[in-house]
């Protein structure tokens, strides 16, 4: 089973990454995208007997390590 | 003589320049312990280096915070003792929750390596209690992620209680944006816990504690523990 998880800074925190991307897009003329936030994703391949149970170990996962509780929320997806 | 313990992460690489410090410098004993060991071997303070532990996979200090001496270095520091973490090492302070908030990329996406100047805000810490209340120092910082971050009400209670040890600014110690090398939230540069053993701080006071490096103005740090440990009488 794959667990994939996606991390994205919260709404309140400033991101740099995103910002200077953004303006990147404005230079090369896509004045239609506003807002850029960069994220992270991650794949795990996970043994477990349900997707209820996959999804229980992915979070916990993120949680713990994958992500930064101070600045950044989670989700995942199973496959 | 006191035992500093400079513990070492796989891409540490301030590790050598702070037991040089402690050392050489200062004249104190010192030992780097490797991360995979589970004792910190008596040491008196405890020091968390520069570097690029772990190659700031996944975040920076994300990986180094599981290090198996992390357990004991945890428990030295709830036990009261001493605990520095420079720049890298302030980040692995964050990450293991022993200091608040986070780190963020440098607002303008740089690495800022240059000299910056600090303004010391409190002297009632182990790291600071040789300085004095506003005094101006200049060491060099070398990061891309020191973009301190917290909640509004974790910065409040910092603010409030006296726990922003360093704050950049500029050379007649004004506290301004222009000063602020990485976009910092009130331009905090090292921040303590609510014990006030445990100390973080981005720039780099072991690369500014000789003559000939540009600046000794970093000495006062670790004199600071010295006179701190001397004065509490306990040599671990």
């Amino acid at each position: 089973m794959k667990a994939r998880v996606f991390v994205t800074l919260k709404p309140s925190v400033f991101d740099p990454q995103g910002h200077t991307i953004a303006d990147a897009l404005h230079s090369l003329g896509y004045n239609n995208v506003g807002d850029v936030r960069q994220g992270k994703f991650f794949e795990l391949d996970v043994n477990a007997a349900s997707a209820d149970q996959a999804r229980q170990l992915a979070g916990e996962v993120a949680d713990k390590v994958l992500a930064n509780p101070v600045i950044e929320s989670y989700r995942v997806e199973i496959e | 003589m006191i035992k500093f313990a400079v513990v070492v992460f796989p891409g540490s690489n301030c590790d050598h320049d702070t037991f040089h410090a402690a050392t050489a410098v200062l004249g104190h004993h010192g030992e780097c312990v490797w991360h995979k060991e589970t004792s910190l071997k008596g040491a008196d303070v405890v020091i968390l280096p520069g570097g690029f532990a772990h190659g700031d996979y996944l975040r920076t200090g994300a990986i180094a915070r599981f290090s198996p001496i992390m357990p004991a270095v945890i428990d030295f520091a709830r036990k009261g003792g001493p605990v520095l973490g420079i720049c890298n090492g302030f980040q692995v302070l964050l990450e293991v929750g022993l200091l608040p908030g986070a780190m963020l990329r440098n607002s303008d996406v740089r690495f800022h390596c240059e000299q910056v100047f600090m303004r010391i805000e409190q002297t009632d810490t182990p790291f600071t209690a040789a300085a004095s209340r506003g005094q101006i120092v200049q060491m060099p910082t070398a990061h891309g992620e020191g973009n301190y971050y917290a909640e509004p009400q974790v910065i409040r209670d910092l603010e409030s209680s006296g726990r922003v040890v360093f704050r950049y600014c500029d050379a007649n110690g004004g506290v301004t944006p222009a000063a602020n090398p990485n976009g910092a939230i009130n331009n905090i540069a090292g921040i303590c816990n609510e014990t006030r053993n445990v100390v973080g701080l981005m720039p780099h006071p072991e690369r500014a504690c000789e003559p000939a490096l540009g600046s000794a103005d970093g000495l006062v740090v670790f004199q600071s523990v010295v006179r701190a440990l001397a004065q509490e009488g306990a040599v671990r």
